[in-house]
């Protein structure tokens, strides 16, 4: 089970984000435990200047602009 | 275009490049031709005002969509030098002067949504990033786009476009020095005060190669130009209604340049208005068509886009009300500044 986090303040890039990990998780058939993490100092504390960012089992791996579904795969 | 199958090296780009400018160019040459024969095509004439008002139409929305795609797409391509963490490493330690122009100049080409405006901020400043070299990024990075500057050349030539970039980095680095010289560093919130350097830094993506960098100027195009055409497709129509059918001199009399407090109440007016670069075209668009003093609209349409009262909400988040209207305070009284010098001049 793969913990992924988007993180973002709620813009519509953070929401379309989630909505692509979701499709590309479900076409794989990778089972996923998705969340959002809304709070600023939270945010900051990964490093992460540009949202929407991703982390993945704790490491952040995509910042700045929802991510391409070829690259979503390749977390998954 | 969107048909062929994506380019995958750097040659089969170069192929794409060169075929898409060659057309680009043949495009751009044939504007005026192209709206000749598309008006005489509706059995029209130019003396006529139906005739002259679609023939604007016809000749300026085929420019400005061909400028944006340009610009938007080398845009979007050099943006892929500059990720914000690039930007942030640019600028970390440097000093007041040298740090503001570098991070004013820095905030045309790093992409910036306002949305992440916070984050950006405290990021910068965990990184040693002074306040008020801060402040001169935060200000020019939404002020002075590709967009604001693709739509004042299309519209207004490239002398209008110059001098928007000119005063609007001017407004930025200013602003900052004056921020920065204030020490206003109690004014954050303190959970800001007490952010320590992130340790588990996201270190941006690592080196891209050119077809990743051309596929990025493509996605940019895709993502502003889908966004913008309505508001651009608005405002030349609006535009080309004025420039055929209502006197020239209709908003002279209350915003041209012997009307001495139009261009506060323009900034005042532009404050509590949130929209992008291309949403505020009609209406600079029309209020130049109808003689509006061009200070005065330069004015409004900083004031719309660098001030907005949704950002200084989100801003709120780290900055106490003081530090707040201080920001507010200064850009607002550069905007003026620019707005009355520019009335002064032309």
């Amino acid at each position: 089970m793969k913990d992924i986090k988007v993180l973002g303040t709620g813009c519509a890039n953070c929401r379309n984000t989630i909505k692509l990990i979701e499709e590309v998780a479900a076409e794989k058939g990778v089972a996923i435990q998705l969340s959002k993490v809304e709070d600023l100092p939270q945010i900051i504390q990964y490093g992460v200047m540009s949202t929407p960012g991703v982390v993945v089992d704790g490491k952040v791996v995509h910042a700045g602009g929802v991510p391409d579904r070829a690259k979503i795969s390749t977390w998954l | 275009m969107i048909a062929l199958k994506r380019p995958r090296t750097t040659a089969h780009w170069h192929l794409v490049l060169l075929f898409a400018a060659s057309a680009w160019l043949a495009a751009y040459t044939h504007l005026t031709a192209w709206a000749d024969w598309l008006v005489a095509a509706f059995g029209l004439d130019r003396s006529t005002r139906l005739g002259e008002a679609l023939h604007f139409f016809f000749y300026d929305t085929p420019k400005v969509l061909l400028l944006l795609t340009g610009i938007v797409f080398l845009m979007g391509v050099v943006q892929t030098f500059f990720a914000p963490e690039r930007t942030r490493a640019l600028l970390s330690g440097r000093r007041q002067g040298i740090g503001n122009v570098l991070a004013a100049t820095l905030g045309i080409v790093t992409p910036f949504c306002s949305c992440s405006a916070v984050p950006l901020f405290i990021g910068f400043l965990s990184a040693g990033v002074p306040l008020g070299v801060t402040f001169s990024f935060l200000i020019a990075a939404p002020m002075v786009n590709e967009v604001a500057l693709a739509l004042l050349f299309g519209l207004f030539g490239w002398q209008v476009a110059a001098l928007y970039l000119g005063l609007g980095l001017l407004v930025a680095i200013v602003a900052g020095l004056l921020i920065g010289h204030l020490n206003m560093e109690r004014y954050l919130e303190d959970w800001v005060q007490q952010i320590q350097r992130g340790e588990a830094g996201w270190a941006g993506d690592p080196a891209t190669d050119w077809p990743t960098r051309f596929s990025a100027g493509w996605q940019h195009v895709r993502s502003i130009v889908t966004k913008v055409w309505p508001y651009i497709l608005l405002g030349i129509a609006l535009g080309a209604g004025i420039h055929g059918y209502v006197p020239e001199d209709f908003m002279a009399s209350f915003m041209g340049k012997e009307v001495w407090w139009a261009v506060p109440a323009a900034v005042l007016l532009g404050v509590p208005m949130y929209t992008n670069a291309a949403g505020i075209i009609p209406i600079v668009e029309a209020l130049i068509g109808k003689g509006a003093a061009l200070g005065t609209v330069l004015a409004f349409m900083m004031s719309v886009i660098a001030l907005s009262a949704p950002e200084m909400i989100i801003l709120r988040k780290a900055l106490k009300p003081p530090l707040i209207a201080t920001f507010a305070g200064i850009v607002a009284a550069g905007i003026l500044l620019v707005g009355y010098l520019f009335n002064l001049v032309l």
